[in-house]
């Protein structure tokens, strides 16, 4: 076994760097590396590219770093519900790269899986795919959408082991594997660190081999955005 | 009289089949599963990484680690799975989802639609909208007849920027519902008590009326 457990989130991040580009997992709140994020605030770091789905909230997530200034360019799909991040881009601050979705998540999967490009429909004859090269294939248009690349992706799963094996739970899935190893460095926070031989393999989601490093996450808040409920008849 | 968001939705849930499997967008899309008939087998698909959606839980029951793309908690049914985000769009743009609900600000006569964004005022961003209508060959567009102002938002031309171009096969509004075809709206159904002038006063683009339009039953 390759042993990729760290101590904590401060050895966990050891190497980023002001003006780096980092991917995050999550969807909305839902499954963002919390400790990473937070030890980015500490670490004071700047005009950092992020390519992550959302941009948080106000005063959780992504937004933390909004609210330091410590993010040069944001490359998202959706980036509602953040009145900072508005007010930033509108002043032209901050740098926005919206993305749809499905190209986002490709993106990061192209660059896990060493595609340096794709075609995808998404976006053709849409601002999206101004200045891109597009192509026909039977009859129906596509546009070339480019692998990202980043110094490290961040990512959150339910359980892992010290070989970086990992499990995730529910929706918080989301981006998350695919943003392992599309990096130089993943780096890989759980909620339940376990001991070796505990996963079935069976039920592994993504395999240790694309995780650099994997520590034991802390004092998870696990934000709800829209608490929806129906009542009991 | 003209429809209200729950009308629209009611009317579009009889577009369902049985055996589909349906992407909802934000807003009104997501009420049609409040009226999808109980006899026939239907599953939810949300693109943010879940298959089999079920109703919002009960207080007390809400999960963080699920929820659906507009963010709000929800609940699986029997036989739901979970995947990652390149899965999700593969299930869209592979073409593994029959139909796509979502709504717009406008639609344009030639299948056009736009509803990510109103320059200088409003970027939220598209979201999974533009993989949606790229892909899906059976989408539904939910929304308002005309604007608060009162505008037609059935148009010949879109004004904002678009999400996808030649896409849009039918229009539900408040008004009417409408198929698109050969570059025009072809009227199908009224509202209960909705008159074809008053739909033809609130349609910009090119209406098409061929013979005489049914009431929309719901």
């Amino acid at each position: 076994m390759i042993n990729k457990e760290v101590k904590n989130v401060e050895e966990a991040l050891k190497g980023v760097k002001s003006g780096m580009t980092l991917m995050l997992g999550g969807f909305g709140l839902c499954g963002i590396p919390e400790n990473a994020i937070s030890q980015l605030v500490k670490l004071e770091v700047k005009d950092v590219t992020c390519i992550s789905n959302n941009a948080g909230v106000d005063d959780f997530g992504l937004g933390l770093l909004l609210q330091k200034k410590q993010i040069k360019k944001m490359i998202s799909s959706y980036v509602g519900e953040n009145d900072e991040f508005e007010r930033q881009m509108l002043s032209g601050e901050l740098e926005v790269e919206l993305t749809p979705q499905g190209t986002l998540a490709e993106k990061c999967r192209a660059a896990q899986a060493g595609f340096p490009a794709f075609y995808t429909p998404a976006g053709f004859g849409t601002e999206v795919a101004e200045g891109k090269e597009t192509r026909e294939f039977d009859g129906k248009m596509y546009v070339l959408e480019p692998a990202f690349k980043a110094d490290f992706a961040f990512v959150k799963a339910w359980k892992g082991d010290a070989a970086g094996n990992l499990i995730f739970k529910g929706t918080s899935r989301n981006f998350n594997p695919n943003m392992c190893g599309a990096a130089t460095i993943t780096v890989a926070e759980v909620e339940e660190l376990v001991p070796i031989g505990t996963l079935d393999p069976n039920n592994v989601h993504i395999p240790g081999i694309f995780v650099q490093r994997i520590f034991q996450g802390k004092d998870y808040e696990k934000r709800i955005e829209q608490r929806t409920v129906r009542q009991k008849q | 009289m003209a429809l209200d968001k729950n009308g629209i939705a009611k009317r579009i849930a009889k577009e369902v089949q049985d055996g589909f499997y349906v992407n909802l967008g934000i807003g009104i899309p997501t009420l049609v599963a409040n009226y999808v008939r109980d006899d026939i087998e239907v599953e939810f698909q949300s693109e943010n990484g879940v298959l089999g959606m079920g109703p919002f839980p009960f207080e007390g029951e809400e999960d963080a680690d699920i929820i659906n793309a507009g963010k709000q908690t929800i609940t699986t049914l029997p036989g739901a799975s979970f995947f990652d985000s390149s899965l999700s769009f593969a299930m869209i743009r592979g073409k593994h989802v029959d139909l796509t609900i979502l709504g717009a600000m406008e639609v344009s006569e030639n299948g056009d639609i736009a509803n990510w964004k109103i320059p200088g005022k409003m970027v939220k961003g598209m979201g999974g909208a533009m993989d949606l209508v790229a892909s899906a060959e059976n989408i539904i567009v939910a929304m308002m007849h005309t604007n608060k102002a009162g505008e037609s938002k059935l148009l010949k031309r879109c004004s904002l920027p678009l999400t996808g171009v030649n896409c849009v096969t039918k229009v539900v509004t408040n008004l009417a519902v409408l198929e698109i075809k050969n570059n025009q709206f072809h009227l199908l159904e009224r509202a209960p008590g909705v008159s074809v002038e008053e739909i033809q006063k609130a349609t910009e683009g090119t209406l098409v009326v061929n013979g005489e339009i049914p009431e929309m039953s719901i």
